[in-house]
């Protein structure tokens, strides 16, 4: 009964920090239709830029969000102006294909100037451990499974109860009718891959005192989120955040009963019968996956 | 008001407008009347910035209008109706309502412009929780034609108000284009239900081929025999 217990905790611990890292890809995809491969990388950076505001400033990391998060919010505003807007007449898969040169082009970037060392933030007393009943977790992971809860009801809350948030979704059901209640559909774009990316900084920041980072950080994430980006039914919030939890808890799971080598197997296997039973994942419907193509 | 000048206009590589020219006067009901494919829709998607034009111009109250974006169109004045409603199907009929007062010159007068459009659509007051898409077409269209008023136009386009409804949800229809008419908004309206419109209309224009065929009062064109034989089924 421990076991189990301890096991469940670890894994939605787990699903909270997957879903951090998951909601500005499904968001970013649900309204601008674009794919971002270079989702990760937008971590990877957020995380290089705490380790080096934390270390050269002597701040606590969490310190680091009043810079990280408007950086990162900036630069998603940068990248779908300057590179994803101008292709916005093309065919979706160049938008596509930019996303995954970005994404090399970034990391090759870090490569160059940080080489391929591992950077360790400093852990401020966050990798000290909390007695949970019969679980032991980190005081840092609790913080994330906290932060992805009021992170996915703050998006939800912005969404529907904000004039930007209505014109955002507004714009995602029907473009068209978007423009023509005067809503500047670029803008709307914009802003979202703006949001999404400052979702991504702040699971950056909050990872960096229990992760290192290199180069290469972003792509062991990404995989995972795209997981749970399309098993939480493509473009839905709340759906991302359900199927990051039962990742986390398949993850959890199966690195105890078949070994960490084994695990992945465990979480893709599931992944495929979700494909193949319920391709519009486990929380989206049909209808809803042939308006967001 | 509003006035096209030697419009050519397009998808892409296929011209639907060719040099056409019209013109709305302020306080008027204007229609375009025509066969399927004639270019009655793009003419109004051309007018509201959704597709580029390629040649002649636009203007609207003396200010050139040609290259606005979509929805600069929208915060000078002017609003489409789209042909299909087009509603935000996944959000509330509230909702929709709301995004249609976007527009900045309209927010300021939201709580009576919602007042007056729920008095012109009782049904859709009853409605206003509900998700746009569990609604009847013929509440759809009251639901588009409530969110376009919403931004308070100064011209307001109808592509097709009629189209696949039953025919007592029509003459509804048509109704509050006249009442709209009346309280002052100027209207454009497309449509192939030709004997309704033309019965609501000031003036029409007659487009075949993306060209203007023919114009005059909407009174004189129902007795045109062209126009009888050819959209009248006389």
């Amino acid at each position: 009964m421990d076991l189990l217990f301890s096991l469940v905790i670890n894994g939605l611990m787990l699903g909270s920090l997957y879903a951090m890292v998951s909601v500005g890809l499904t968001l970013i995809f649900g309204i601008t239709k674009v794919i971002n491969f270079a989702h990760g990388e937008f971590m990877m950076i957020g995380m290089m830029l705490t380790y080096i505001i934390t270390t050269y400033l002597g701040i606590h990391p969490y310190l680091t969000l009043v810079f990280v998060v408007p950086l990162l919010f900036l630069l998603g505003i940068v990248v779908q102006k300057y590179l994803i807007e101008p292709l916005k007449d093309s065919d979706e898969h160049i938008q596509i294909f930019a996303t995954v040169g970005l994404s090399i082009a970034m990391i090759n970037l870090v490569l160059m100037l940080a080489g391929s060392n591992n950077f360790n933030t400093p852990s401020s007393g966050l990798r000290e451990t909390l007695g949970l009943g019969a679980a032991t977790v980190l005081t840092g992971q609790v913080v994330i499974m906290l932060c992805s809860i009021f992170m996915v009801g703050g998006l939800h809350l912005f969404l529907t109860k904000t004039q930007m948030g209505r014109a955002i979704r507004a714009t995602a059901q029907n473009r068209n009718a978007a423009q023509l209640m005067g809503i500047n559909v670029s803008r709307i774009n914009m802003v979202t891959f703006g949001i999404g990316i400052a979702c991504v900084g702040i699971a950056a920041v909050l990872l960096s005192p229990l992760y290192p980072v290199n180069a290469q950080t972003g792509q062991s994430f990404v995989l995972i989120a795209f997981v749970i980006v399309v098993m939480g039914g493509l473009g839905s919030i709340a759906g991302a955040f359900y199927a990051a939890l039962i990742i986390g808890l398949v993850d959890a799971f199966a690195g105890f009963y078949l070994g960490s080598s084994l695990k992945d197997v465990a979480v893709f296997g599931i992944f495929l019968l979700v494909l193949i039973f319920r391709p519009s994942g486990l929380f989206g419907n049909a209808r809803k996956l042939a308006h967001v193509s | 008001m509003l006035q096209l000048n030697n419009v050519t206009s397009g998808y892409g590589a296929t011209t639907i407008l060719h040099d056409l020219s019209l013109e709305v006067k302020e306080g008027e009901v204007v229609t375009i009347v025509g066969g399927n494919g004639a270019g009655k829709t793009t003419t109004l998607r051309t007018v509201s910035g959704l597709i580029e034009t390629t040649s002649g111009s636009i203007t609207f109250e003396g200010e050139d209008i040609t290259h606005l974006p979509a929805h600069q169109v929208v915060d000078r004045g002017i609003t489409l109706i789209p042909e299909a409603r087009q509603l935000f199907s996944e959000m509330s009929v509230l909702e929709n309502i709301q995004m249609g007062a976007y527009r900045t010159a309209a927010k300021s007068q939201y709580n009576q412009r919602l007042e007056e459009v729920l008095t012109l659509f009782p049904r859709v007051k009853e409605r206003l929780q509900q998700r746009a898409e569990s609604l009847s077409g013929g509440e759809q269209q009251m639901v588009a034609i409530a969110r376009g008023m919403m931004a308070c136009p100064k011209l307001l386009m109808f592509d097709e108000p009629s189209l696949g409804l039953a025919p007592i949800v029509v003459s509804q229809v048509f109704e509050v284009v006249k009442q709209i008419a009346k309280s002052g908004t100027t209207v454009l309206i497309v449509e192939q239900n030709v004997n309704q419109t033309l019965k609501v209309a000031d003036r029409a224009y007659v487009i075949e081929n993306g060209k203007i065929v023919m114009n005059g009062q909407a009174q004189e064109l129902m007795g045109d025999d062209h126009i009888r034989k050819a959209y009248l089924g006389i």
